[in-house]
């Protein structure tokens, strides 16, 4: 069982429910449950959605696109059914939150379907989860079950005539299904390979319908903002970004877990002080702070960064997915450089040249490199190949293999160094690392 | 869709609204590099080889996904846009065996021109690649992973274009690969239209590995001779000691009526060319009743003596004269004309694989009644009735499913059994069996069996409608579909026959009473003056002279013997001369054969059964062998005939035809030599120039009124079958389709091993569509 | 529709199956989740589970395969009963990932995709499975264990392997 943590500092209302039993059905409607449905139902698409932009939430699957403008994207009258897709993939590298929710809390992952239902005018919702969290997919099935059960879902959800139902389903590995676009062909029983955009997902989404597409974390935080109203949740957070996110920290910390935390929060002391430092009071090397696909950050570099995606991008980075992994000065950035770098090749769904190509070899070149047979002109090699990979894939998936590693090559370019001209890795941790 | 202005590279262009940038270019002349693109077939937007960059959109994008829209600015050639591509290949070759010196592929390999034109000849990376062992899915088709880009172009031509749905992507990433649908082996079609379209040399044929280079050929742009469509095909030709030979068939010029396509047979199945059995010397039968070959002069003159003497004896009536579905247009002209001028006969006929004779006579009189390949392929509405196309006429099937693809053609089909492009059409029909004689009352609303009036409704209310007809239906059955049909306005018609010429054998009067162009023998307007001695009373027809007790028959390029299954000894004393390529069963018990030339191996002319006529081009060579136009050139001669009538060449000839038929185009003899001096045809200066026969079809044949430029070109022309009013027609007609499959062709498939081959690798069942 | 006696999946799972292909908008998106409960069951994709759920959903077998091969969690040949998945990506690797994965390389004798003689453990190296804040994790078919270090190795092998012994379920 995954072990929850808390720090002071922690504001939690997307996790507040978290550890008191809420995946009871009684419970969480105890603890306030499916108030926030029932309260979208008396007031209509267009209330929901303003309350969804004056919020400020902004998506927690990686890319922080505004919830609220999201919804609004889809067309009123649409001539086939509309869909809502809860993105329960979790695949990022560094990031674990969602499970918590589907552990705790699954029932606030279909009233936060229920209420995208509603505010788009749809009347089937999916919650994909990825194929290895099958007990967290049983328990989304049992409390799914029990909201029918309730009468939450259904032809008649809570006594009104309006009808929504909502369909579990199971990935069966693989990363790039995260995609909003390959998830929607997953769904539909296809490789997980994404879709030529325009048209998107909003106007041409599942089944060729209107879809709305957000992730577990984001589709769990609406009832709160509902309850809360749009406004108070958005002054918690930072100007355009608003409440909390789920914070995961791992890696060389002394307490990692998972932290709510304000947006915005800074960086350096949600290591230090949330996360109680590096563990075993060794030096910090860098952070790598939105899951595997966001570029690394220097301890210089974390000093006055706060936790939002404005920020996080200001400083060269990405907020990412939240799951902020944090790397001893004991490390051998190589090493983790070519684990990056594995782990997307594996992934590359294939589709395009640029990163099925790009991903394989920059994997073999790093895979040598690091055994200690590199020669100079890798590094450049390397980081040509990372930068004509940028920009240039047919999906996202592309980019984020290429910018970690632009960011290993460019920032620690000396430890490469070092691994040259009989020097294998200066750690030679695993330098016969094996590899997926 | 309205038009757009945009700019390219600094120039304006326009198209209209929505066109795909990488079109919209291509038509203006700027050629953007492209893997994954293909014609027709769905976006990938994989290859990431046509990126270009549009104004104020911050990363590169796709030309083969870009609509084109007002005011947008593109440049496609540009340091940037040259580094990305060149970078896209560095990294394809990074796992490319770079084996292009035995690779079949080298020299027409997309791949290496890219890296020739972007300058990616080093290698950056020093990894090893991933090596996989080549696979051989089918006899026809290959398959080596380490080559292959990935561009999925197979996968999409097999199945939106096939609709076959044989090839799929399996694994993922650096790892994926292309399979086939029978685990290791290709269950399909076999019409290696996933090698045509490969753009490398990852899918390799078959019947081509390794013979040669592409360079080493000679490409000649001929006609298939399989079945009825028509398709224009290339065959690489490469000089060998017994003349040259058809190294390989494809399409690479794609300007025929087919566009991409070609089947396996057109593809594949051009080797009984070089089938050891074929005949090489004529052969005469001796005192001991046994066939001896014999010289081309002895055979031709003892063939001729005979002949005579039975004419001489008999009359002509007593001799019988059946010609073929493959041989030309000129050769069956001069065969009906050599019958009814030098032999004095109407008995001559060939097997009729469709009843053109009923469907030229419901259409007499009636101008823009009848459409071409190309105009079925774009119509908004078909109605295909009997027929099973996917089989019988492939590419019918390709343009109906592609029309229905690309412009969303509704497609009707009526048939007495289940077809696959039921799975295209937007209502199907179930006839009951022989029920085709009630279909014109169905469709007419009257009474009738058939109870689904929905099919009906829909039908009546396409505004047009290509009505293609399957050769099922003959005689009052065929008429009253066609009176059906007239009655209504913007209703074409085709009809559906076998074989590569039978339409041109039923145009040229290949029949007992109908001269060519359905003039009937007994009115033949401008023919009575041509054609001295031509006999008015019909004769018999091809079930009847097998019957008769003939004194002599010619049998050209047809087996009836064995089509008609007749007893050996019926044709005991009726001296029968042939010409063949094989040793047919009738060629068996024949006095005289003759070798003859296959299509590949002869310049002329044959329609399709659309009525399209195209130019044949001579690409092979065959030692021994003569075109049948030569063979009965000679033969007549040997008869004793004037052949300056029979075959209108040399100058004075030509400069009185010219007179005659083109008036105002005088000049155009010379232009006209000039152009087959540059096509490299003789000028018709020789007896054995077919073109000269050519000029006649075009003076005295209705319908036949070509345009000569287009033809010569290479291009298929239109015959507008302006067919003259028939009272009704004599020689009762039996209609026998051949129901050829993909791998069988008559006579010729016998002969091709590899059609044999690739019979065995029949898909039974058809794939289910893929649900989505 | 398949011959419920024909079928290679038990009466319970194929009465699931009729049940999943209904559930959709579209037939066919039974399919991925349909494979691994069908490899729950079967052990893997052979090609008779592979014909099986082609008929069910209605499309070729090569498509099933297409779609199948694509999903990491798939396998095409027997696995062990208890197939241990360990993550060694970023989180996991920082905090032991990889010691964890040569300890059950030491103790089971097998290497990545191995399959133990007795066929009750198969070892696969994977990537993250979501369990990062508690690394280094591994899973035992669906049983997550987290927080590891390679001294509880024996331990969890052994929890199995008792567990094989009295024939129990997949967990
Ligand atoms: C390669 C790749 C993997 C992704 N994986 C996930 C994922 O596992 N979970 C997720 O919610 N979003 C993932 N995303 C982001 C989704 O595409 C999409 O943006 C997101 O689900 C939208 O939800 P949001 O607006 O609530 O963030 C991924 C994107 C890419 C390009
Ligand atoms: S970038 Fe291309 S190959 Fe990589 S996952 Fe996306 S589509 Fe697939
Ligand atoms: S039918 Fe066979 S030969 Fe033709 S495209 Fe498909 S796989 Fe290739
Ligand atoms: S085999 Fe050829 S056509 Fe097919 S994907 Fe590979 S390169 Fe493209
Ligand atoms: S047999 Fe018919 S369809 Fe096939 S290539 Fe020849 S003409 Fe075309
Ligand atoms: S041609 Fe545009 S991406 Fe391949
Ligand atoms: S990195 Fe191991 S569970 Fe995420």
């Amino acid at each position: 069982m995954p072990k929850l943590v808390s720090h002071p500092d922690e504001v939690k209302i997307v996790s507040k429910r978290f550890g008191q039993g809420a995946a009871n059905i009684d419970k969480y409607v105890e603890l306030g449950g499916y108030d926030s449905a029932k309260k979208c139902l008396a007031q209509g698409p267009d209330w929901i959605i303003n309350e969804m932009k004056a919020s400020n939430l902004r998506g927690r699957g990686g890319a922080g696109f505004p919830t609220g403008m999201k919804w609004s994207f889809v067309p009123k009258q649409s001539a086939k059914p509309k869909y809502v897709l809860v993105n329960g993939d979790e695949s990022e590298p560094g990031t674990c939150k969602d499970h918590l929710i589907f552990l705790h809390d699954p029932h606030s992952v279909i009233e936060g379907t229920i209420i995208a239902g509603l505010a788009i005018g749809a009347k089937l919702g999916f919650i994909y989860l990825r194929g290895e969290y099958r007990y967290l997919l049983e328990i989304m099935e049992k409390a799914v079950a029990d909201a029918y059960e309730k009468g939450f879902l259904g032809k008649n959800i809570f006594g009104s005539d309006t009808e929504f139902n909502i369909i579990t389903q199971s990935g069966a590995g693989a990363y790039e299904v995260g995609e909003e676009s390959a998830l929607m062909e997953s769904l539909e029983g296809k490789r997980g390979v994404p879709r030529i955009k325009p048209p998107f997902p909003a106007v041409v989404g599942l089944y060729g319908g209107p879809t709305v597409i957000n992730n577990a974390e984001t589709i769990a935080t609406v009832p709160h903002v509902i309850a809360m109203g749009g406004e108070a949740f958005a002054a918690v957070g930072t100007p355009r970004n608003g409440g909390t996110r789920l914070f995961g920290l791992s890696g060389h910390i002394a307490k990692p877990g998972v932290y709510e935390l304000p947006m915005g929060y800074n960086l350096k002391k949600m290591i230090y002080e949330v996360g109680g430092g590096v563990r075993g009071g060794r030096g910090l090397k860098a952070v790598v702070p939105g899951g595997s696909s966001t570029p690394v950050l220097l301890p210089e570099e974390i000093e006055n960064i706060g936790m939002d995606f404005d920020q996080v991008g200001k400083a060269g980075s990405m907020l990412g997915s939240g799951g902020v992994v944090v790397i001893d000065d004991q490390t051998c950035i190589v090493e983790f450089a070519l684990r990056t770098i594995s782990f997307y090749q594996h992934e590359s769904c294939g589709w395009c040249i640029p990163c099925r190509e790009g991903t394989d070899w920059l994997k073999k070149a790093l895979t040598r490199f690091h055994a200690g047979f590199g020669v100079a002109k890798d590094i450049d090699n390397i980081q040509y190949l990372a930068e004509n990979m940028m920009g240039r894939t047919f999906c996202p998936l592309g980019d984020a293999a290429a910018m970690p590693t632009l960011g290993f090559v460019k920032k620690f370019r000396k430890e490469f160094e070092d691994h040259l001209n009989g020097k294998p890795c200066p750690y030679a941790k695993h330098a016969d690392l094996a590899v997926v | 869709m309205a038009d757009v202005t945009f700019t390219v590279d600094g120039k304006k262009l326009t198209a209209p609204a929505g066109t795909l940038l990488i079109e919209a270019c291509r038509k203006a002349g700027i050629e953007i590099p492209a893997f994954c693109y293909y014609p027709g077939l769905s976006l990938q937007a994989a290859c990431r080889m046509c990126v270009v960059r549009q104004e104020k959109v911050p990363k590169l994008q796709t030309a083969c996904t870009t609509p084109v829209a007002e005011g947008q600015v593109f440049i496609t050639e540009s340091a940037e846009i040259a580094q990305a591509r060149k970078s896209t290949i560095e990294l394809l070759l990074g796992n490319h065996p770079l084996d292009c010196p035995v690779c079949d592929a080298g020299g027409e390999c997309e791949l290496q021109d890219m890296t020739f034109k972007y300058g990616a000849g080093e290698s950056l990376y020093t990894e090893a690649k991933q090596h996989r062992e080549e696979q051989q899915w089918s006899p026809a088709v290959f398959y080596d992973r380490p080559r292959c880009i990935l561009c999925y172009r197979c996968v999409r031509m097999c199945g939106e274009g096939m609709d076959v749905w044989a090839l799929g992507i399996q694994n993922r990433g650096a790892r994926a690969v292309i399979a086939p649908n029978g685990g290791d082996q290709l269950d399909c079609e076999q019409c290696g239209m996933c090698i045509d379209v490969c753009p490398v040399g990852a899918l390799t044929s078959g019947s081509y590995r390794y013979k040669t280079r592409p360079w080493e050929m000679n490409h000649v742009s001929t006609v298939c001779t399989h079945c009825a469509d028509g398709c224009k095909v290339t065959l690489g030709v490469r000089q060998s000691n017994d003349g040259s030979t058809i190294i390989r068939a494809d399409n690479r010029d794609k300007s025929g009526i087919n566009g991409d396509f070609l089947c396996a047979k057109g593809r594949f199945g051009f080797d009984f060319v070089e089938s050891g059995d074929r005949l090489t010397k004529p052969l005469v039968r001796d005192a001991q009743g046994k066939l001896e070959s014999a010289t081309w002069e002895h055979a031709l003159r003892f063939a001729a003596a005979r002949l005579k003497e039975i004419r001489d004896a008999k009359g002509g009536s007593s001799i019988g004269i059946i010609g073929s579905n493959t041989t030309t247009n000129e050769e069956n002209y001069l065969l009906q004309k050599i019958a009814r001028t030098v032999l004095g006969t109407n008995n001559i006929d060939h097997v009729r694989t469709a009843d053109y004779a009923t469907f030229s006579r419901a259409l007499a009189g009636k101008a823009s009644r009848t459409v071409g390949l190309r105009g079925i392929a774009e119509a908004p509405a078909i109605l295909l009735v009997g027929s099973n196309p996917t089989d019988e006429h492939p590419l019918l099937a390709w343009e109906l499913r592609a029309d229905v693809r690309l412009n969303r053609a509704r497609l009707y089909i009526a048939n007495t059994a289940e077809i696959k492009l039921e799975r295209q059409a937007r209502a199907a029909l179930r006839v009951p069996p022989a029920g085709y004689t009630q279909l014109t009352g169905y469709l007419a609303g009257g009474k009738s069996s058939i109870s689904d009036t929905t099919f009906r409704d829909a039908l009546l209310a396409e505004e047009s409608l290509v009505v293609v007809i399957g050769p099922e239906l003959s005689g009052a059955t065929l008429q009253s579909l066609i009176e059906w049909g007239l009655g209504r306005e913007h209703v074409k018609f085709a009809l559906l026959g076998d074989f590569a010429n039978s339409r041109g054998a039923a145009d040229m009067g290949l029949s007992p009473d109908l001269l060519p162009g359905y003039v009937p023998v007994t009115a033949p307007g401008d023919y009575a003056a041509e054609y001295p001695n031509l006999p008015r009373a019909p004769g018999k027809s091809l079930p009847e002279m097998l019957s008769s007790k003939l004194g002599a028959l010619l049998v050209v390029g047809a087996d009836p013997v064995a089509q008609q299954n007749v007893a050996p000894d019926v044709l005991k004393s009726t001296f029968v001369i042939v010409q063949d390529l094989f040793l047919t069963e009738t060629a068996a018990i024949a006095d005289v054969v003759f070798p003859s030339a296959s299509l590949y191996e002869k310049t002329g002319t044959v329609t399709n059964t659309y009525g399209d006529l195209q130019l044949a081009k001579k690409a092979a060579d065959h030692a021994g062998v003569k075109t049948d136009f030569e063979i009965l050139v000679r033969l007549a001669d040997a008869l004793g005939a004037d052949i300056n009538k029979l075959v209108p060449f040399g100058k004075s000839s030509v400069t009185a035809d010219l007179g005659q038929s083109r008036g105002a185009q005088a000049g155009e003899a010379d232009r006209h030599a000039v152009w087959l001096a540059a096509q490299g045809l003789e000028p018709k200066l020789s007896p054995f120039d077919p073109i000269a026969v050519l000029d006649e079809i075009e003076r005295l044949v209705p319908g036949y009124k070509l345009d000569r430029l287009n033809l010569f070109c290479g291009n298929d022309v239109a015959t507008e079958p302006g067919f003259v009013p028939v009272s009704a027609l004599t020689a009762t007609a039996t209609i026998e389709p051949a129901h050829d499959g993909l791998f069988t062709s008559g006579l010729l498939s016998r002969y091709s091993p590899a059609l044999k081959d690739l019979e065995k690798h029949q898909s039974a069942v058809p794939a289910v569509a893929v649900a989505d | 529709m398949t011959n419920e006696t024909m079928s290679v999946f038990s009466t319970e799972l194929s009465a699931r199956f009729d049940k999943l292909v209904a559930k959709y908008p579209v037939r066919r998106s039974a399919l991925v989740p349909m494979l691994l409960y069908a490899q729950d069951e079967v052990g893997y994709l052979s090609d008779a589970v592979i014909a099986d759920v082609a008929d069910r959903i209605g499309i070729t077998e090569l498509d099933v395969r297409n779609v199948a091969t694509y999903y990491s969690m798939l396998r095409f040949k027997p696995a062990g009963k208890y197939n241990v998945q360990v993550c060694t990506n970023i989180s996991c690797m920082l905090r032991g990932g990889y010691e964890i994965f040569e300890k059950f390389q030491d103790e089971l004798g097998i290497g990545h995709k191995g399959v133990s003689t007795d066929g009750v453990f198969s070892l696969e190296e994977v990537e993250c499975i979501g369990a990062c804040c508690w690394a280094p994790a591994i899973q035992v078919n669906y049983d997550f264990h987290d927080d590891l270090t390679p001294e509880q190795v024996p331990g969890i092998l052994e929890q199995y392997r008792a567990k094989a012994a009295q024939g129990g379920k997949n967990a």
